[in-house]
């Protein structure tokens, strides 16, 4: 088998991380250096597209597509801290490749998309870690997103990883598996509808007193943490990763 | 008198409108929850359930792709066992198909089983201008035709309605005095049982829908719950069936599959109480004349687009509404349509070409709860992409040059152009950094002007970081 450490490993960071949640993307540095990878970070990169082709602008997403086989192609593996935009790339992509028709697009599109990988799924079942050495004591409740579960699949790995935190305290979220409302523009061309659907959540993840509502997107978390934080409510939202980076040595500590 | 019309309105305006629904938010809340309950037991005590589900889909996608020969069949094998099929393009040769057939048998009255085509093709208005009266005779079909209001469910169609209003309706339609009826279920089924007795007896006309109908051998399916569908099927002398082309199945052994699917999918329950198929006429049992109506009204067309076809494999369980949050909280009116829900919001714009229409399948998070529990494995979220798709570039062709001045259609070009380029895009970070200043407490943004003002009426917005992912990474990346 060949040493998955000697593997060109890319990150892809997707736009809204870079730019809103630049934490989640330093944690993701820490928990794969601290296992012993060396990153890559490809300067071209920028958006996978995905706001575009969820309202309807699918030709628009094309040249996004070419910008992301441009700066991944060359990598073994592409690891990125969002089930929601790597599914965009794994689903989707061939698709836009193919409306798009250019063959040699559809080519390097089908070659690099079964490389590109949500971060906990790509820990748990890529690289057959469960434990990363982290620490975090504090209650923590964990919202599984809809496009982890629906159309990546991945499963348990980041409740695998989550149980595996010295410290932490998991506490199950009611109704977990329900939509936060988020859903990309319908939150603002169905800002009403999606209201009514983030209040339900919110008052989900406040009967669990948890301190931290985690999940493994920070796109919903955005949408649950904009309304936990406008309610004032004292609970705030993490990225998994960044519990993941949590260690004894170097603890996790509000910004 | 005839069941409400949906009220066509952008699907925004009409859930703002819903959602103040004190009472559908309770009442749609309670009911939705309960059923996905008890259908999430009813599947998965099948071992083979996602292999059923694996088989549903085979069978409609061979059917469909095959439509032509199976309806040649269904045709072949209907007439041989004395029934006559009709051919109708649309809605207005349906109705005029119905009418005419009705006007023969010098009716004025025709009882109907519950049949979502026949709302699709507003039959009981157009029976109702020739003066003759289509009765609703399932109990919850019965309630909105009470109500003079569209139904909000396909299966459920007053699941809006709880029972104490249920009994006011009543109260006032059927002519009876409070002291008469309680708002305990049985009660009000009892008045409805009595309400409909007799018109069961008397009617000579029956109407129905189709679940399903077996072209190998003509016979037509109705499934239901309340055994109003077996007496309008077997009572009167006439009985007309209005079926979509895309109901057919090849053969008998379909049935072994669907009649698992549908009854645990939509009612979550094993085996649904009334199945009633019949086969052409048989002399002195039961109609002596059975017409079968074939109904396109856009099928066809949808059947032309390799991405959407599934879209007809469709059973009409309702269990992708009862698991949509989004229909969970406005409810079917809505969206404006017979077909509310996850499978009305790509199959309604599909039939039906306006621009309200083109709202629906903007109404979904995408978050993949219907394409989960769909027994026929349709892939909504897919064709909800591709019907958004679609009405961008409708918006635009219908608009020509005014396109341009669209805020959403200007600011996605925009944003295209600035993601393809990443200097462009690491520019406009470093503007937005600076612009949001004034607008910036405690690292979030709590108002937004525009397209961007929905977000920040409920939620705040974090603001743009102080030192991006990328601009870390480059000053060396350093996480010690």
């Amino acid at each position: 088998m060949r040493d998955e450490r000697l593997m060109r490993l890319a990150l892809f960071i997707p736009c809204y991380v870079d730019t809103l949640f630049p934490q989640a993307g330093q944690a993701t540095v820490q928990v794969l250096r601290r296992l012993g990878h060396e990153l890559h970070y490809p300067a071209e990169q920028t958006c996978c597209g995905q706001m575009h082709v969820n309202t309807g602008y699918q030709r628009e997403a094309i040249p996004l597509v070419r910008n992301f086989v441009r700066a991944f192609g060359a990598y073994d593996r592409v690891v990125a801290p969002s089930a929601s935009c790597v599914g965009e790339v794994r689903e989707i992509y061939p698709r836009l490749a193919r409306l798009a028709r250019d063959p040699a697009l559809v080519e390097a599109v089908d070659a690099l998309v079964p490389r590109v990988h949500e971060l906990t799924s790509f820990l748990v079942e890529e690289l057959g870690v469960e434990d990363v050495g982290a620490y975090f004591p504090h209650r923590v409740t964990f919202h599984p997103t809809c496009h982890s579960q629906r159309v990546l699949h991945i499963g348990d790995s980041p409740q695998r990883l989550l149980g595996r935190v010295r410290g932490i305290e998991l506490v199950p979220l009611p109704d977990a598996q329900e939509c936060c409302g988020f859903g990309g523009t319908f939150s603002v061309k169905n800002a009403d509808t999606s209201s009514a659907m983030l209040a339900s959540k919110v008052a989900r993840v406040l009967e669990t007193g948890a301190e931290v509502c985690a999940a493994a997107d920070n796109s919903c978390l955005m949408h649950i943490g904009g309304a936990l934080h406008r309610q004032r409510t004292g609970v705030r939202t993490l990225h998994v990763a960044e519990i993941l980076a949590s260690t004894e040595a170097r603890p996790w500590r509000q910004a | 008198m005839s069941g409400g019309t949906p009220r066509a309105r952008p699907f925004e305006r009409a859930a703002h409108e819903a959602l103040q629904d004190v009472q559908l938010r309770r009442n749609l809340a309670k009911a939705t929850s309960a059923i996905r309950e008890k259908r999430a037991l009813a599947t998965g005590e099948l071992p083979d359930w996602q292999a059923l589900r694996e088989a549903g889909r085979a069978i409609k996608a061979h059917t469909v792709a095959n439509l032509d020969h199976y309806l040649m069949r269904l045709e072949q094998s209907v007439l041989a066992r004395g029934g006559q099929v009709h051919w109708a393009r649309d809605a207005a040769e349906a109705n005029s198909i119905v009418q005419t057939l009705v006007t023969a048998t010098g009716a004025r009255e025709a009882i109907k089983v519950k049949s979502l085509t026949t709302d699709e093709i507003g039959l009981n208005d157009a029976l109702a201008s020739i003066g003759v009266h289509a009765l609703e005779t399932d109990l919850a079909e019965l309630i909105v035709q009470l109500a003079h209001e569209p139904s909000s469910h396909i299966l459920v169609p007053a699941i809006h309605k709880n029972r104490s209003e249920i009994r006011e309706l009543f109260l006032r339609s059927m002519g009876l005095k409070a002291s008469e009826l309680s708002d305990a279920p049985s009660d009000l089924a009892a008045a409805a049982r009595r309400f409909l007795r007799g018109k069961f007896l008397s009617a000579t006309v029956g109407i129905s829908g189709a679940n399903f109908a077996v072209a190998d051998t003509g016979a037509v399916c109705v499934v239901e719950s309340e055994g109003n569908g077996r007496m309008c099927t077997t009572l009167p002398q006439t009985l007309i069936t209005v079926m979509g082309i895309e109901k057919v199945v090849p053969s008998w052994r379909a049935m072994e599959v669907f009649l698992q699917l549908l009854p645990r999918s939509s009612t979550a329950e094993r085996m649904n109480p009334y199945t009633s198929f019949w086969t052409g006429v048989r002399h002195g049992d039961g109609p002596q004349a059975f017409h079968l109506v074939l109904l396109d009204n856009g099928r066809s067309d949808v059947l032309a687009s390799e991405d959407r076809r599934q879209t007809l494999y469709c059973i009409r369980c309702s269990a992708c509404l009862n698991t949509c949050p989004v229909y969970a909280r406005v409810g079917g009116h809505a969206y404006g349509s017979h077909y509310p829900g996850p499978i009305g919001a790509i199959l309604t714009p599909q039939l039906v070409d306006t621009p309200e229409a083109d709202t629906l399948p903007f109404a979904s998070t995408l978050c993949g709860a219907c394409y989960e529990v769909c027994p026929v494995k349709i892939d909504i979220p897919s064709v909800l992409l591709d019907l958004r798709h679609r009405a961008v570039e409708r918006r635009r062709l219908h608009r020509g040059r005014l396109a341009a001045l669209d805020t959403e259609d200007g600011a996605m070009r925009l944003a295209a152009g600035i993601f393809a380029q990443p200097h462009r895009y690491r520019w406009v970070q470093r503007w937005a950094r600076l612009v949001q200043r004034p607008f910036v407490k405690d690292g979030y943004v709590e108002r937004l002007p525009g397209y961007l003002g929905g977000w920040t009426r409920t939620r705040d917005l974090p603001a743009v970081a102080g030192t991006t992912f990328r601009e870390w990474w480059l000053e060396g990346g350093d996480d010690g």
